[in-house]
């Protein structure tokens, strides 16, 4: 069984990430969900949130991902989001400033983009 | 100067200048090229994963769903149309109109009802200056759509195709938009969007006859195929938009290197009639002096005896 997995982290655009990895934990509609090499084949629907990728040298890569799909199958992890980015790419006071107005807009699609981003840039 | 050496001047000075102009323009649309080129491929990964996914759900399980399956009659079509905003780019937005009215003529004898979708400034003038109804048009995007814009004409597409036909909703999809097929060909083509075919999907996402592993599906088969063929689609809009953007720019680049080099030969032209025109201003002028000068001469001989 090969210890590590192929990640490819990919935006509707473009791609995000992509490297070895030796486990992955994203999250599904059914919860959170870790993969490590050698999982059975997987494919299922990403919720926005964070993604957090450990690297086969040791770092931490961590995203926020904002709809999509992991699938998983020999060794090679694919993750499609329409929208992704990593946690260093995330502009903050952006992120900070949109999520006060969807607060006081109320709009709850938007705040939960805003907070996933926070979170994500605060790992 | 002469008036008609003046009229020749004044020619050539204008030419000159849209000379300028197009070259400018065939220089950016060059550029663009190159940039949505590059966005096509950078779209590539995700179009293919999704193609992989799709694939992978539609043969590994017996779910039947209404993307999928194909009606046993079809009463109403829907056919999106992409075309630019601005012309200036040869016959790119002609070629993709007669494409989609070829498809539409196609449809109609079948015994379907056509709606049209249409994406772009010059499609939507031509179906509103022949007074013909548009389901939806969008416009503004065409030189750099984002997946955004993508996702915008595709959300009408899926929701009339998740709706009954009897209320009003469309059983299947056609796009015609311009394949990018280099910098110098680009063709215009339709191809149906949906209901997908799960064994040209499959082609396309495995050539080689690979075999698909067993997924487990999280939370089901028919949860993950529902959130991802709405994908699947948008991903296929944006690709042909990207594409449609990418010829289009290419189209343009050529129509304005072709205008260069005719305004560049209509210069030429008009610089040899120009110096013609001179020459014969000065021969006139040679001829006039010369004749003036013996009649002088032929005055004082005669005066002289």
């Amino acid at each position: 069984m090969a210890a590590e997995l192929h990640v490819a982290l990919v935006a509707a655009d473009r791609e995000v990430w992509s490297g070895e990895a030796t486990l992955v934990v994203a999250r599904t509609t059914s919860g959170d969900i870790g993969v490590m090499p050698g999982h059975q084949p997987l494919l299922g629907v990403l919720e926005s949130g964070p993604v957090t990728i450990r690297t086969s040298d040791g770092g931490t890569v961590v995203a926020a991902v904002h709809g999509g799909f992991i699938s998983f199958a020999d060794d090679k992890l694919s993750l499609l989001a329409e929208v992704a980015e990593l946690s260093d790419e995330i502009d903050v006071q952006r992120a900070e400033r949109e999520l006060e107005r969807a607060k006081t807009e109320g709009d709850a699609t938007a705040e939960r983009r805003a907070d996933v981003r926070l979170r994500a840039a605060a790992r | 100067m002469g008036a008609q050496l003046r009229v020749y001047k004044r020619r050539i000075r204008s030419v000159t200048a849209t000379k300028k102009i197009t070259k400018a323009m065939e220089m950016i649309a060059a550029s663009r090229v190159v940039k949505a080129q590059r966005k096509v491929a950078a779209s590539t990964p995700y179009a293919k994963e999704l193609t992989r996914a799709v694939t992978a759900v539609g043969t590994g399980s017996n779910t039947k769903h209404p993307l999928t399956t194909q009606a046993d009659t079809v009463v109403r079509s829907a056919v999106l149309l992409l075309t630019s905003d601005r012309g200036l780019a040869g016959a790119f937005n002609s070629n993709a109109i007669k494409a989609a009215e070829q498809l539409t003529g196609r449809l109609e004898r079948e015994g379907k009802e056509v709606e049209i979708y249409v994406v772009g400034r010059r499609g939507l003038a031509h179906y509103n200056f022949r007074e013909r109804k548009v389901a939806d048009s969008w416009s503004g995007f065409t030189d750099e759509p984002t997946y955004a814009d993508a996702k915008k004409v595709a959300a009408p597409l899926i929701e009339a195709i998740e709706k009954d036909t009897a209320d009003g909703g469309v059983d299947e999809i056609h796009i015609v938009f311009t394949e990018f097929v280099s910098m110098m060909t680009q063709t215009a083509l339709d191809d149906r969007l949906l209901p997908l075919s799960l064994e040209d999907v499959a082609k396309e996402a495995a050539p080689k006859g690979e075999i698909l592993p067993l997924f487990d599906f999280e939370p089901s088969a028919e949860d993950v195929l529902d959130a991802l063929l709405p994908r699947y689609v948008e991903s296929r809009v944006y690709n042909a938009l990207l594409q449609s953007a990418a010829s289009k720019h290419a189209a343009t680049r050529r129509a304005m290197k072709s205008a260069t080099d005719n305004a560049g030969e209509l210069i030429e032209t008009l610089s040899r009639l120009a110096n013609a025109a001179r020459q014969a201003e000065i021969t006139q002028e040679i001829s006039e002096i010369v004749g003036g000068a013996s009649a002088l001469a032929d005055a004082t001989a005669g005066s002289d005896r």
